[in-house]
């Protein structure tokens, strides 16, 4: 059942067309974007989270969902990894006793209950990018945009953000991710969003994307791809 | 140059002998530049943010503007506070003419374009780094300014601090609003200016010198507690 | 948001006591002066003695007489005390003042390059200008409406000499203090009309001499006078008014007389004379 329906959306800019008329349904639990560089993956998913407005077109939530989104790159404040987490439910109104306990809670979901009064930017890529998730999971959002959210990180690092983004799905939120790395694409999502050249051109589920794309842009990535 | 080594050699005299009317006037000078550029950065300080965060018709129009502003000529900023204050001006009743409350008057006026101006430049590059994050965590551009300006507290130290050095440095707006009555408006510049104009050429650049030392330490701290700050917080 | 408030509060007590520190709860009058009187230093010891006896604080503003008269019709100021007759008695006239009293006189001195390439060494101050301008020698102007300056300008006109007409580059025209004419003087060595205070107590004086002094034409008279509280009900008229009467009794006028440099008195008290 779609939680999100995009209808003829475009997005122009300086007179490029980076995302030509994408018209689909997203019913999926977990989602992933996959695509060349520059086919327009992380700009699709800032116009689904509404950080961009588009040109033409429109989206429709069903049922309104509370959203929250991590980036490649963790955005840390100067301050404590622990405040890190805590400013968004600030900025929700939660009061200070609330707000300290849901933050530690979502600190030790993902595993970094040591590290709280640290300051957010003294930590490695991978803690940081912790840190990340732990903010937008303390929010119960019910669904999460990921970019890229491994892309910066160390493999070790990577697994253990994959691991906080599986737990994360597996406590109910919707994921929408966009990856470079295709096997973490088939460990995490259940559907495919294949974009080229600003255009979605293919959408099916994972394992039917991976074994059987049906676009030959899909299959040329995909050749291109897998060593 | 020896006239430079007699004021090198008079200003270790008169600091070493912890000469007491230097001190009252340094301390002067301290307080009245000191609360203006505290009262600045509380006017201009929000007002950068808002600039380089906000969205409304004429912003570019109020960046120009303070952008232009930086360079009032302290004279003509004296001269308007002046008429301001005198008692035959809108706010004569308050009889605040010719006190260092001018002064700190007339300094903060001089100064908020340039704190405003660089906290703009400053939140502005802040505001690129963290924009897409504040707004997905529900941030309104009013609180998005308030988290810039917290966070990016140690770069805004150098608005405050070209605030402070245009203020301590300069003479021509407290010069008119304050009167350089002895013992109660005169400071550092004036008294330069004063020695000065009795031809007593060492002993104003003796003063001259204390002024540079002066501006020199607080810049020298400030830039530490940066260090200090940017190995702490990142 | 308490970070916020804390910084706040503390910011508003910070501006708070410098506030109060800085708005001295003192009794004090301001006076209107002039640079000459000023930069003498003859009221860093005149003003304390009057404070010792009545408690009182003397705040003076150092400008020229013009600039000193233009404060005063404000109503920035509670007492003036300066150096032009002519222009005290049209401030009165105007009403911005009560009445006039002499408190003193010096005198002025013609300054000029020990060289005096314009031969006006002398003993006549009207001689000494007309030479000046004939050999075109370099002149410093006040230029400032001070009291100085009008007693340059009606020495020139005394000496027959039309400035409109014969102004040219030799005449230099600064809108400066007594002390910054002097160093401008020194530094292209030229001829300058000076009070003799300020001269004295002068310390750049490069090539710089006395030309012309001793001239009755040269005395200059000082003459203070109460804002009419009348015309600017904010004046402190009492303590003004005790300042005045001290210039003039034989303390003030003892200590005026008192006043020297290098053993030489500067200022002459003349009250009710």
């Amino acid at each position: 059942m779609a939680w999100l329906v995009l209808d003829r959306l475009g997005l122009t800019e300086n007179g490029v067309c980076i995302i030509n008329d994408v018209s689909l349904k997203v019913g999926a639990g977990r989602t992933a974007i996959l695509g060349p560089n520059g086919a327009g993956k992380s700009t699709l998913l800032r116009l689904m989270h509404g950080l961009l407005r588009p040109s033409a077109g429109a989206q429709h939530w069903p049922a309104p969902l509370t959203q929250g989104m991590v980036f490649q790159r963790p955005v840390m404040l100067r301050t404590t990894a622990l405040a890190n987490v805590e400013y968004g439910l600030k900025l929700r109104g939660i009061k200070t006793p609330e707000r300290r306990q849901r933050a530690m809670a979502a600190l030790e979901r993902v595993g970094l209950p040591a590290i709280a009064e640290r300051p957010a930017r003294r930590l490695s890529g991978g803690e940081q990018q912790r840190v990340a998730l732990a903010r937008a999971w303390a929010l119960e959002p019910q669904v999460l945009f990921l970019d890229e959210p491994t892309a910066s990180l160390d493999p070790a690092s990577s697994r253990e953000v994959e691991r906080i983004i599986r737990e994360i799905a597996a406590s109910g939120t919707r994921i929408v991710m966009t990856t470079h790395n295709l096997g973490q694409a088939r460990r995490i999502a259940e559907e495919v969003l294949f974009i080229d050249s600003g255009r979605v051109v293919e959408q099916s589920p994972v394992e039917e994307f991976f074994t059987r794309p049906r676009h030959v842009a899909a299959q040329r990535f995909l050749e291109e791809e897998t060593p | 140059m020896g006239e430079i080594t007699t004021s090198l050699v008079l200003a270790g005299e008169l600091v070493a002998t912890g000469d007491a009317r230097l001190a009252s006037i340094v301390t002067l000078s301290l307080q009245v530049s000191l609360t203006a550029t505290l009262l600045a950065c509380l006017i201009g300080m929000p007002l950068g943010a808002l600039l380089a965060v906000g969205r409304f018709p004429g912003r570019h129009t109020l960046i120009v503007l303070f952008n232009g502003l930086m360079g009032l000529p302290p004279v003509v900023v004296g001269l308007l506070v002046y008429l301001l204050l005198s008692r035959a001006g809108p706010l004569g009743q308050f009889g605040l003419l010719f006190t260092p409350a001018a002064m700190i008057i007339a300094q903060t006026i001089l100064i908020v374009p340039i704190v405003a101006a660089l906290a703009r430049q400053v939140i502005e590059d802040a505001w690129r780094e963290y924009r897409e994050q504040l707004r997905s965590l529900g941030a309104s551009r009013l609180r998005a300014a308030m988290t810039l300006l917290w966070d990016g507290r140690f770069s805004l130290t150098t608005a405050g601090l070209a605030g402070f050095g245009r203020a301590i440095a300069e003479v021509g707006a407290v010069m008119i609003v304050g009167g350089n009555i002895d013992g109660v408006t005169r400071v550092m510049t004036t008294t330069i200016a004063l020695e000065t104009s009795k031809g007593d050429l060492p002993l104003a650049l003796a003063l001259g010198l204390i002024l540079i030392a002066v501006v020199l330490a607080v810049n020298t701290a400030a830039f530490m507690l940066r260090q200090w700050a940017e190995k702490r917080w990142g | 948001m308490t970070r916020l408030r804390t910084f706040l509060a503390v910011c508003c007590t910070t501006l708070l006591l410098v506030a109060t520190g800085t708005q001295a709860q003192e009794r004090f009058i301001t006076v209107a002066s002039t640079t000459s009187t000023e930069q003498s230093g003859l009221f860093g010891h005149l003003l304390p003695a009057f404070t010792k006896a009545s408690g009182i604080k003397v705040r003076v503003v150092a400008l020229g007489t013009g600039q000193a008269l233009d404060m005063a019709r404000r109503g920035d100021a509670d007492v003036v005390f300066v150096h032009d007759q002519a222009a005290e008695e049209k401030f009165i006239a105007e009403g911005y003042g009560v009445s006039r009293q002499g408190v003193m006189y010096n005198d002025f001195v013609l300054i000029g390059p020990k060289t005096d390439p314009a031969k006006a060494i002398g003993k006549d101050i009207l001689e000494g200008l007309r030479r000046i301008e004939t050999a075109r020698s370099p002149f410093v102007s006040r230029g400032d409406k001070s009291g100085t300056h009008a007693a340059e300008l009606r020495y020139w006109k005394a000496a027959g000499v039309d400035l409109e007409a014969k102004k040219g580059p030799w005449y230099r025209d600064t809108g400066s203090g007594m002390g910054s004419a002097l160093n401008t003087a020194a530094s292209m060595n030229a001829y300058l009309l000076a009070d003799r205070g300020t001269w004295l107590a002068f310390k750049n004086r490069g090539e710089l001499g006395i030309v012309v002094q001793g001239d009755t034409r040269l005395f200059n008279q000082y003459g203070v006078i109460l804002v009419n509280p009348v015309r600017h009900p904010h004046v402190k008229q009492a303590d003004s008014q005790k300042f005045i009467d001290w210039l003039v009794s034989a303390a003030g006028q003892k200590m005026i007389a008192d006043y020297k440099i290098d053993g030489e008195q500067l200022f002459f008290p003349n009250a009710g004379r």
